[in-house]
């Protein structure tokens, strides 16, 4: 007993050893942000944030990274459900191709996308017989988009499919459910919150995504230039503009992180 | 009282060049330079490294305009070669550069670029207004996305007045320097792009329709040291080399011509 009491007594005398790298840490995350909201505020901020090309800007933004989302949904919850409940031969390595994108700089992203379905590209080429071009497209940034995003979603509908209860499963089954119906009765109403979550994030990413987009989709206001392109380019007309476009990024996410924690919790408690 | 500090950072300069110290221990240059000096300064970099052994030149190539940001926001450098007036005279109004120190050190002017085997069948200037090709500029911001838009006007007068709105009619995007462009033209992802004439010596397998010189526009590139630069003497022997006729004639051979033709 004594032993125990000293052992704490010298943990709370080295706490300082946990909290100094800490800070440190956090005030890495925190100073830049606190930095751009400084200089960001000033009289003409509403002029540039409601100026038309933030307004294009933020208006594409948000369009094609909800069409993203809604694609991410539906092509990966079918994906997530079969990885989290059949057993395949080779599931690790779908795995490792679905980690991929989520581990790549979105530079090489950009150009994959670019030699694959460049007009020149590998399936590029086919497409254009058929009069389908890609690069310079609104098509574009959403395929970048969903090729760097997705893979947040898969991840998390996967992790939610795999922790429904298997007797659950076998229960519906003894009643005669086949795989639709158990999965749309099931399946999606005990997951409900985690795909939620899932594609919460998954909205984050797209609507963060730069690199991918810069390469395959170029620069266009209107068509391809989202907020991330128009902060770069801005960073070289008039900072005021990308300064006040970052904090309405900030902000955005800010909201949609929350709202991904909000449901977490909810789905543990 | 910056005019003064570098008076003085230049005379102690002047007295430790005197006493040799420019030959022995080694010591770094860096340069800013705008992208389409990118082949030129490299080999130019080089050069210099062999004649100053000592010396190691590192290079940040990108637009002009994202390099003035640059420095405007603190990086350190010791040398600024602009593709245009316009950055360098910003820099001088912020007292980063010294107005007496920026001089021209070369001329490049446009022409068009398309992939080598032409698939949208482009011959001539008139046809670049035809609809439904794809062109790529330079943005607005990138002084040879200017320069595109004043040659444009130029051919408004020839071509007849909606000459240059055709045109950007059929711009389907707006990269962010000029080695974007040909890099889109060189994957024949676009039919046409505007770029220097030295950007087309660096590629060569690209095609070109000349631009004739009444409908293009002259870009001048200066040159100047940095205020703060902590290494002044090298950044004036850097620039001394670029004037000299070993510099002149490697700018020439990619492409450039000289400022005093």
């Amino acid at each position: 007993m004594t032993w125990h009491i000293a052992t704490l007594k010298k943990l709370s005398d080295s706490k300082w050893i946990f909290i100094l790298p800490s800070v440190f840490i956090l005030g890495l995350f925190l100073l830049p942000l606190v930095a751009v909201f400084i200089r960001s505020l000033n009289a003409e901020f509403f002029d540039y944030v409601f100026s038309e090309q933030a307004l294009d800007a933020l208006k594409l933004s948000l369009v094609t990274s909800a069409i993203t989302t809604i694609s991410a949904i539906l092509f990966g919850t079918p994906l997530a459900y079969i990885l989290a409940n059949w057993k395949l031969k080779y599931k690790s390595w779908l795995e490792l191709l679905i980690d991929l994108p989520i581990a790549l700089p979105p530079s090489v992203a950009g150009l994959a996308l670019l030699i694959a379905f460049g007009r020149r590209g590998l399936f590029g080429s086919t497409l254009d017989m058929f009069g389908i071009s890609l690069p310079f497209t609104t098509a574009a940034v959403v395929i970048a988009q969903l090729f760097v995003a997705a893979p947040l979603y898969i991840r998390s509908a996967r992790v939610g499919f795999s922790g429904i209860d298997k007797q659950l499963e076998e229960a519906a089954n003894v009643e005669g459910a086949n795989r639709w119906q158990m999965f749309r009765e099931v399946m999606l109403p005990l997951t409900g919150k985690t795909l939620l979550s899932g594609a919460i994030l998954t909205w984050t990413r797209a609507l963060g995504e730069f690199g991918a987009t810069i390469l395959f989709a170029g620069n266009l206001e209107g068509v391809t230039q989202t907020m991330p392109m128009a902060i770069y380019l801005g960073f070289e007309r008039d900072l005021g503009v990308a300064l006040a476009l970052a904090v309405v990024l900030v902000l955005v996410s800010v909201v949609l992180l929350a709202i991904t924690r909000r449901l977490e919790k909810q789905e543990r408690d | 009282m910056k005019r003064l500090l570098s008076l003085l950072a230049f005379l102690s300069v002047g007295l430790a060049a005197c006493g040799g110290s420019m030959n022995s221990e080694p010591r770094a240059l860096t340069v800013f330079a705008a992208a389409s000096l990118t082949d030129a300064f490299a080999e130019i970099g080089e050069n210099f490294q062999q004649a100053n052994p000592n010396v190691t030149v590192s290079f940040n190539f990108a637009g002009s305009q994202a390099l003035r940001t640059q420095i405007e926001e603190g990086a350190s450098a010791d040398v600024f070669a602009s593709a245009s007036g316009k950055e360098m005279e910003v820099l001088i109004a912020n007292s980063l550069v010294a107005k007496e120190s920026s001089q021209i050190f070369l001329n490049n002017k446009l022409v068009v670029i398309l992939p080598a085997d032409n698939p949208a069948g482009i011959d001539s200037l008139e046809d670049l207004a035809t609809s439904g090709i794809k062109i790529v500029l330079a943005a607005e911001e990138v002084p040879v996305g200017r320069y595109a838009r004043d040659a444009f006007d130029k051919m408004n007068a020839s071509f007849g007045s909606d000459f240059k709105d055709k045109i950007l009619a059929n711009v389907v995007s707006h990269e962010d320097n000029v080695k974007q462009v040909v890099a889109k033209i060189q994957l024949g992802e676009a039919d046409a792009g505007i770029v220097y004439t030295s950007d087309a010596v660096a590629a060569s397998d690209l095609r070109t329709i000349e631009i004739p010189i009444e409908l293009n526009a002259i870009a001048e590139y200066p040159i100047a040291p940095l205020v703060e630069s902590a290494h002044a003497d090298l950044a004036e022997a850097f620039i001394a080399y670029v004037f000299s006729h070993k510099g002149q004639a490697i700018l020439q051979k990619w492409g450039f011509d000289s400022p005093l033709q």
